[in-house]
């Protein structure tokens, strides 16, 4: 029945479109088959979301090959979480993204520009189902390759660099996870992770093993952009299309931290000794420097999409330090952070996209007054800002309560962490009130008059995820049990 | 509602956590007084926005009664988490308040009220109700507190600390500063938001978090919870000194309400029940007489364009209405008879001396005795000096809707100290031992 085949529909269906996608002609129908693909694998992750409960894990062998020998994808709340991010950020971007795009795509290069799309999109759901660390890089390059090209699909010139470094980096990532998982497969001789976790069990000489700790992890949060190895992104977000930066920001980074938890917990914690320890002494400081310096760089940063931009790697920060925690409530903070800022990202980056549509200049002087001028789409990005900087009421607060409770738990070491996060939550409040006095308080420009509020189209789009923030805010039991599940799940690879 | 304390749980935020709402006679009086305020309010608003040629003026309304209803929410909250949802909105909310007029000077002065009000609640407030959470496993308002038993020694001082600072709608120094600087915003915002509902909601959740989250018998217990009862006393005497020597009547007004509004909280530091019913009595008479001065502020403005003290010679004979409003406003700040000020400094009076806390009663003394001290000459100037000489400014009295909101808030101060039993009774029932539902 075709329920069980969700796991590969999912992949398959973006997948199978990008070409269709690249062998139209025009814009608007390669649109429509990248936005039908898109909210198609919407549909199956709300559905695979429906059928994995509580620790259980869906397990799909590709071609009915056997798991370990065959290529398996592997389903579980975690991965469930992560698909409604991915294909949620794609369609909404998608949706409310075709006026933008035209503005900054040449038109001959549509049909090229949604394929790659698709491959990003298909990309990033094969990373998440698949249960194969090899499958994991191929589905890695393929996406990355991909967003290299949404990336500088642009006409702005400033992507150009910005692509080549984070080209350079993202392969460098890469190959160090290909480099681990190489040493693993040459020590345990399987590509399955559920089969590394076991067999590494038998390995007697563990040398090689710790190496591949080193590049799997060092890979991986290279790729998710965490302090100090973010240097990639600040760039790569500013100067990308304005709707791929809604869609990247959402879930690029938070899928290399997928990878980097899963691999960790279901491969390495419950093998190595100390390697919890190591795991959180390695990962808490840079956690910890990545939300107080990228915060610090924010408040100082001129150009809209670039504080944003910095805020993601503060925030990439949260989820990174929920998860150093190692406890149940600790990894569920910061796998529901992957979702609320997810959401709240994702709007904000979407009301940028709106008002570029209208003004060229995304530095903060140039944004002066346009609360009167485009008041639905500021008040949109006001609302995801709330929730960024985790008012009640919002998103951002359920990951923020969680959190401070899980620091709290951890002791005298938590104490200090409660202390960087209240550091860091009003240094988010600092660079969000400079944003929203010049968008409100300061007098537009004389070469702003006139200026509309972005199509309403894309409004529409802008709200369902600036109020779902609020929806999430108050009701968030969906993703809540899916964390916590996650968690869970994770946990129970511990011995 | 005798002794009853009706329930309405709304939502399920995360397991254990509730969006709920339960009605009891702190939360019932501190609901019932803004709401009859905001009534006033909007009738004087009427004028008073109209009178000035306000800009923006659906967004001040649309503003104000969002601002209402997060403390409608505060007041009748059940638990910590509803209040610390519905205090955030009243901040954010108030914010576009005080910017109101969206010059240089009130948006940097917003900027100190939203920095100083996010900063302290999500810095320490947050932090407090998590600790709470984690120690006490439970969040609700409980008649004899949540947290005996679970914290002691320096720690409850510290908790305490977090939440009295982390309440800086509360105005306890050194966390006052948002206060005069939302002088800025137009009278109406002042009177009733930052002399009623938002500096209110501050000292309603200090006391309300005393009474049902440590509980006053705990808290009597614990030796380190007694720094409160010397912060509020310093405050008193501190923001009454600053009070003297503000030039501005509007900033004058916002450094007394920093001082009154210690005394609800020096009051609830008591720990006795005798005071808490003060503190209760106190929002509700502080209120009642505070805004009457801002109104007659707001009035003096509208119909004269004055606003520093040494303009007001002579005022009262072209604005004989204000004025004796203004009057009454001041006798209840200074706490004398018969206005409403008396009865609830004669409550907390009471309170420090069975208590035994020389230190209440004298720090009370000294702040009446300053508070005269800026007020009577205000009063003797309006009425006694004579006009200034030179150029004659034709002013009559403000506009009618002005004239009848300062009169009848005016009327209500009085009517406060002849009918405060049934109030006083009222507010006993918190302590009263009937069983919750």
């Amino acid at each position: 029945m075709w329920p069980e085949q969700l796991p590969a529909l999912a992949v398959a269906v973006p997948l199978a479109c990008a070409p269709v996608a690249a062998l139209l002609r025009t814009g608007l129908p390669a649109w429509t088959v990248a936005t039908v693909a898109s909210v198609a694998s919407f549909a199956f992750a709300v559905l695979l979301a429906g059928s994995v409960g509580g620790l259980d894990e869906l397990s799909y062998a590709v071609g009915s090959w056997p798991v370990p020998y065959g290529i398996e994808l592997r389903i579980t709340s975690f991965s469930a979480l992560l698909l409604l991010i991915i294909t949620g950020a794609s369609s909404a971007a998608l949706l409310a993204g075709r006026h933008s795009l035209e503005t900054e795509v040449a038109a001959p290069r549509h049909p090229f520009f949604y394929a790659a799309w698709l491959l990003v999109l298909g990309g990033l759901i094969g990373i998440v189902v698949s249960g194969d660390a090899f499958n994991i890089f191929v589905f890695m390059e393929v996406s990355s390759l991909a967003t290299y090209i949404l990336v500088a699909g642009g006409s702005n010139p400033r992507a150009l660099p910005a692509v080549f470094k984070y080209l350079v980096m993202g392969t460098i990532g890469a190959t160090f996870y290909l480099i681990g998982v190489g040493l693993i497969y040459m020590m345990t001789g399987t590509l399955n992770l559920a089969d590394m976790g076991t067999r590494i069990h038998d390995v007697a000489d563990l040398k090689p093993i710790l190496a591949a700790v080193g590049f799997v992890t060092i890979g991986l949060i290279l790729k998710a952009g965490l302090f100090p190895l973010h240097v990639w992104l600040p760039n790569t977000y500013a100067w990308s299309p304005h709707i791929v930066t809604a869609f990247i920001a959402a879930c690029s980074a938070k899928v290399s931290l997928y990878v980097l938890l899963r691999f960790d917990f279901m491969v390495f914690q419950g093998s190595l000794v100390d390697h919890q320890l190591q795991f959180s002494g390695f990962l808490m400081p840079l956690a910890v420097l990545a939300i107080l310096v990228a915060s610090g760089v924010a408040m100082a940063e001129g150009n809209l999409k670039r504080l944003l931009a910095y805020s993601s790697v503060a925030q990439i920060g949260y989820v990174v330090l929920g998860a150093s925690l190692m406890t149940a409530s600790g990894l569920t903070a910061g796998i529901i952070h992957m979702f609320n800022h997810a959401l709240a990202k994702g709007a904000m980056f979407l009301a940028v996209a709106g008002i570029a549509i209208r003004i060229t200049s995304l530095r903060l002087e140039d944004l002066a007054g346009i609360g009167r001028l485009m008041p639905w789409s500021t008040a949109a990005f006001m609302l995801a800002a709330l929730s960024l900087i985790g008012i009640p009421g919002t998103a951002g607060f359920v990951s923020k309560w969680y959190l401070i409770s899980a620091a709290l738990d951890a002791g005298t070491v938590g104490v200090a962490l409660v202390v960087v996060i209240v550091a860091s939550s009003l240094m988010t409040v600092a660079y969000i009130w400079r944003i929203a006095e010049t968008m409100y308080f300061r007098a537009p420009l004389d070469n702003a008059a006139g200026v509309r509020d972005a199509p309403p189209w894309m409004l529409g789009v802008l709200w369902v995820v600036a109020l779902a923030n609020v929806w999430f805010g108050l009701l968030p039991g969906i993703p809540l049990v899916l964390s916590a599940d996650a968690a869970a799940t994770l946990l129970g690879h511990l011995p | 509602m005798a002794g009853a304390r009706p329930a309405y749980p709304v939502l399920t935020l995360l397991p254990g956590l509730e969006i709920a709402f339960r009605v009891e006679p702190l939360g019932a009086l501190f609901a019932a007084l803004a709401s009859l305020l905001w009534l006033l309010n909007t009738v004087y608003s009427i004028g008073y926005m109209r009178g000035n040629r306000e800009q923006n003026q659906t967004r001040f309304y649309v503003l104000f009664a969002v601002a209402l209803s997060a403390t409608i929410g505060i007041a009748f909250a059940s638990n910590l988490l509803t209040l610390f949802l519905f205090y955030e909105v009243l901040t954010l909310s108030t914010y576009p308040l005080v910017a109101h007029k969206g010059d240089a000077k009130s948006v940097a002065s917003a900027r100190v009220y939203l920095g100083v009000l996010l900063a302290t609640s999500i810095g320490l407030l947050l932090p407090a109700i998590v600790w709470t959470w984690r120690t006490a496993g439970t969040l609700d308002f409980t008649p004899g507190g949540i947290l005996d038993g679970h914290v002691g020694g320096l720690a409850t001082g510290l908790l305490l600390a977090f939440y009295v600072f982390g309440t800086g709608k509360a105005a306890l120094m050194p966390v006052h500063r948002w206060l005069p600087a939302a002088m800025v915003a137009p009278t109406p915002v002042s009177a009733l938001l930052h002399a009623v509902a938002v500096v209110k909601a501050g000292v309603f959740v200090v006391t309300k978090v005393i009474i049902y989250i440590f509980g006053i018998d705990f808290l009597r217990t614990q030796g380190s919870a007694d720094w409160l009862l010397y912060a509020a006393g310093f405050t008193m005497v501190a923001a009454s000194v600053v009070a003297l020597r503000q030039e501005n009547l509007k900033r004058l007004l916002a450094y007394s309400t920093v001082a009154q509004l210690s005394y609800v909280t020096l009051a609830a530091a008591l720990f006795r029940p005798v005071s808490e019913t003060g503190a209760a009595l106190h929002i509700a008479s502080h209120g009642l007489g505070k805004i009457t001065l801002f109104f007659a502020a707001g009035s003096i403005y509208t119909a004269a364009r004055k606003t520093e003290i040494s303009q007001l010679d002579g005022i009262g004979r072209r604005m004989p209405w204000t004025c004796a409003a203004f009057a009454v406003g001041a006798l209840a700040m200074i706490g004398l008879p018969p206005t409403a000020g008396f009865v609830s400094k004669w409550q907390i009076l009471v309170g420090s001396l069975q208590s035994g806390q020389h230190f209440a009663v004298l720090v009370i003394i000294l702040s009446t005795a300053i508070t005269s001290a800026y007020f009577m000459p205000i009063l003797h100037r309006v009425w006694f000096r004579s006009e200034p000489t030179g150029p004659r400014v034709d002013c009559r009295e403000a506009p009618l809707p002005i004239v009848l909101a300062l009169t009848t808030t005016a009327l209500l101060t009085v009517a406060f100290f002849f009918v405060h039993p049934p109030i006083l009774e009222f507010a006993w029932q918190m302590f009263s031992t009937n069983a919750r539902p």
